[in-house]
């Protein structure tokens, strides 16, 4: 393993955090076409709340817009999505509802520039949820410290690290109190000794039994986070066990393939 | 020191040097000047040739400007006490400026009036400062920005009190039907419906409630009418409307062009580009002349007014097209983000993304701006009196017939005053919004 970035954490047994019997997500029978090209076939998904997915797969193979499909950033075009026991469809109401409900990351941060780190956390509780001014800075002093920030909260975006933007924000985020949260590539963009702060702070998240879904490259995070890895390749679920037996002892050829190029260095 | 470090250092300091001035040839006014003026030997000779160039020019020039000829109160005058001062070169002859001042500012309106248009130009800067210096002024103070575009019409076109108050209302009565709509059905159908009842309300209804609260209060001041109207008064209440009108409109066209919506993409890019490949004088032209033949005989639709609404449409496919500069330039990202956090589409365009596009695009509108204001001046083509207009008017009066430079550097300062002064605002409100950040 090359996941030098945990040799210091302590490991969690995924088995310790506790995973219900509600479902969060449940995604059936789902697919999707760019035009022409069918990005995802016959996705089948069932999330239980607590649970930490990481989906794994080389790009191109639809991660990605599989879980940005989840709060509707993309549309799907057959099959269903039932997240937290609403169904999304074209309902404006819905959507708005569900995307209050589920958290984002991005790659790029997405924080707002024109905002200051404080603001940036303020905007979605005092417009959507209708928070008082006074306790929306509340809130958002609380997970700003617990991203352990709080004294940045009146620069602006442009003024901090790659790290420090990221974990505004995942705080941002949570300032909305989702019940789900998703992570697309979170730490993509970012340089080695940022990656680290980002994790910790998602591994922190996780073991508070917040349901999670990463997009990540991370083995070592979904080795030691995840209850269940998912590996995707051409828009298809190929294949998905725990973290131990997926890295272990991979059943699919293209599972074998991706992962000796991945963790082979 | 040679007893303790003899052997490993070869020297230590042990008295810090105190900061001494730089040398004068590097700093302050010589230093400047020999760094930008005197760089080199071609540089040194372009600047002394474009040194005597400007004196001379200027030596040229300035008495022209310079001549004591503010009291005459015709051509004829002037060059009489040009002579009589022994100038043969002759000068400005600055009368004209003094004895028409009232014309060139107000037009034919009516001069036991004139502080009316005084008073609303002073409200027009305490409506403009909350917009202006947001940061600075109490928030409060908006309200008053609403309530001006009534208060100054009245002041400035006078009759009843009630026409502006009917036509508040007109405004009062969409909201209330909006939002009394709006919790039963969508909102664009109650929007919809919202405007077509404050339109049934201010061509029907208002004109009878007017009529009828005037008979029981008459409470009007003198009415003066458009044809009244002129110089920079014309031009100054055409262009404000204009510019005050165009950036919201630009705003929701520009939208609309980039809106999924087939049809309302189609009737934005329609009118766009309709508008855009018009001359402003034809517009104009259609405003004053034809108009009429469209419109039931008998209804006395105000030329000003016509004006205004031509004016500012073509001003507002511009500033679309500006304002869509603006959205291009900004990032998926930002519509992501806004949309992660469940903002709905309002809301994310009002608080993420109109603020980081009209920022990106504050020079383009800011141009737009310039550009109507001193397109303003095209109304003299279909006869309204604007400065241009009436400096023609009194190049034809006998007793300033032949006069021509002193008029057109007058009315162009002005103009200039005006639109260095915007251009300067933007600059400033440029540099308050830079955070540091892109």
């Amino acid at each position: 393993m090359s996941d030098t970035a945990f040799d210091t954490t302590p490991v969690i047994a995924p088995s310790a955090l506790k995973v219900s019997d509600e479902v969060a997500i449940e995604i059936s029978n789902m697919n999707k076409w760019y035009g022409s090209f069918h990005v995802l076939r016959d996705i089948d998904l069932t999330v239980h709340r607590g649970e930490r997915i990481v989906i794994a797969g080389p790009s191109g193979s639809g991660k990605s817009t599989m879980i940005r499909c989840i709060n509707r950033l993309e549309e799907h075009q057959s099959g269903k999505i039932i997240v937290d026991g609403t169904e999304l469809t074209s309902d404006l109401k819905n959507i708005d509802k569900i995307r209050s409900e589920v958290g984002m990351c991005f790659q790029h941060f997405n924080l707002f520039p024109h905002l200051t780190i404080l603001e940036n956390c303020t905007l979605a509780p005092i417009w959507v949820r209708k928070t008082p001014k006074k306790e929306a800075v509340e809130t958002a002093m609380h997970f700003l410290e617990k991203v352990k920030i709080p004294d940045q909260a009146n620069k602006y975006p442009g003024q901090l690290s790659g790290g420090q933007q990221q974990r505004v924000a995942i705080a941002r985020s949570l300032c909305m109190k989702p019940r789900i949260m998703l992570f697309d590539e979170p730490t993509s963009a970012l340089d080695p000794e940022m990656i680290k702060e980002v994790l910790d702070t998602m591994i922190e998240l996780a073991q508070e039994g917040m349901t999670m879904i990463c997009v990540t490259h991370e083995m070592g995070f979904a080795r030691q986070v995840a209850n269940r890895v998912i590996f995707m390749d051409q828009g298809q679920i190929v294949e998905q066990n725990e973290p131990e037996e997926f890295f272990n002892n991979p059943r699919s050829e293209r599972t074998k393939l991706f992962l000796s190029q991945i963790l082979g260095h | 020191m040679a007893d303790t470090h003899a052997e490993t250092v070869l020297f230590v300091r042990d008295t810090m040097l105190p900061q001494k001035e730089p040398p004068l040839s590097t700093v302050g006014p010589l230093g400047w000047a020999r760094g930008n003026l005197f760089s080199g030997w071609l540089n040194s000779i372009i600047t002394i040739v474009a040194f005597l160039f400007v004196v001379n020019l200027i030596a040229h020039l300035l008495p022209w400007f310079i001549s004591g000829t503010w009291n005459a109160n015709s051509l004829t005058d002037c060059r009489d006490m040009m002579a009589a001062a022994g100038r043969e070169q002759g000068g400005a002859c600055w009368g004209v400026i003094r004895e028409r001042w009232p014309q060139l500012m107000f037009g034919f309106y009516p001069s036991e009036l004139y502080w009316r248009p005084v008073l609303v130009l002073v409200l027009l800067f305490v409506a403009l400062a909350p917009i202006l210096f947001a940061d600075r002024t109490p928030t409060k103070m908006l309200g008053f920005t609403m309530l001006f575009p009534f208060i100054g019409a009245w002041l400035l076109w006078g009759g009843t009190i009630w026409n502006p108050i009917t036509a508040l209302l007109g405004f009062v009565i969409g909201y209330f039907v909006f939002t009394f709509l709006s919790r039963v059905v969508n909102a664009g159908i109650s929007l919809f419906l919202a405007a077509i009842a404050a339109f049934v309300w201010w061509s029907v209804l208002s004109g009878y409630v007017v009529s009828g609260l005037s008979a029981i209060a008459p409470l009007a001041i003198h009415s003066v009418q458009s044809r009244e109207f002129g110089g920079f008064l014309l031009s100054i209440t055409i262009g404000v409307t204009a510019i005050m009108f165009s950036l919201p409109i630009g705003i929701l066209l520009a939208l609309g062009r980039r809106s999924d919506l087939p049809l309302v993409k189609a009737l934005c890019v329609g009118f766009i580009e309709f508008i855009r490949g018009v001359p402003l004088i034809t517009l104009l032209f259609v405003a004053s002349t034809l108009l009429n033949i469209f419109l039931p005989p008998g209804t006395n639709f105000d030329i000003i007014l016509r004006v205004m609404i031509m004016t500012t449409l073509f001003a507002s496919a511009y500033m679309a097209e500006v304002v869509r500069g603006g959205l291009a330039a900004l990032g998926k990202g930002q519509y992501e983000g806004a949309d992660s956090l469940g903002l709905d589409y309002w809301q994310a365009q009002r608080l993420i993304v109109m603020p980081q596009a009209l920022k990106i695009s504050i020079p383009g509108i800011v141009s737009t701006f310039i550009g109507v204001f001193k397109d303003t001046t095209l109304v003299s083509i279909i006869s309204m009196f604007d400065p241009l207009g009436l400096a023609n008017a009194i190049r034809a009066d006998a007793n300033w017939n032949g006069i021509y430079w002193e008029l057109f550097i007058f009315i162009g300062a002005v103009f200039f005053i005006f639109c260095f002064s915007m251009s300067r605002y933007s600059m400033y409100l440029e540099r308050k919004l830079q955070t540091g950040h892109r």
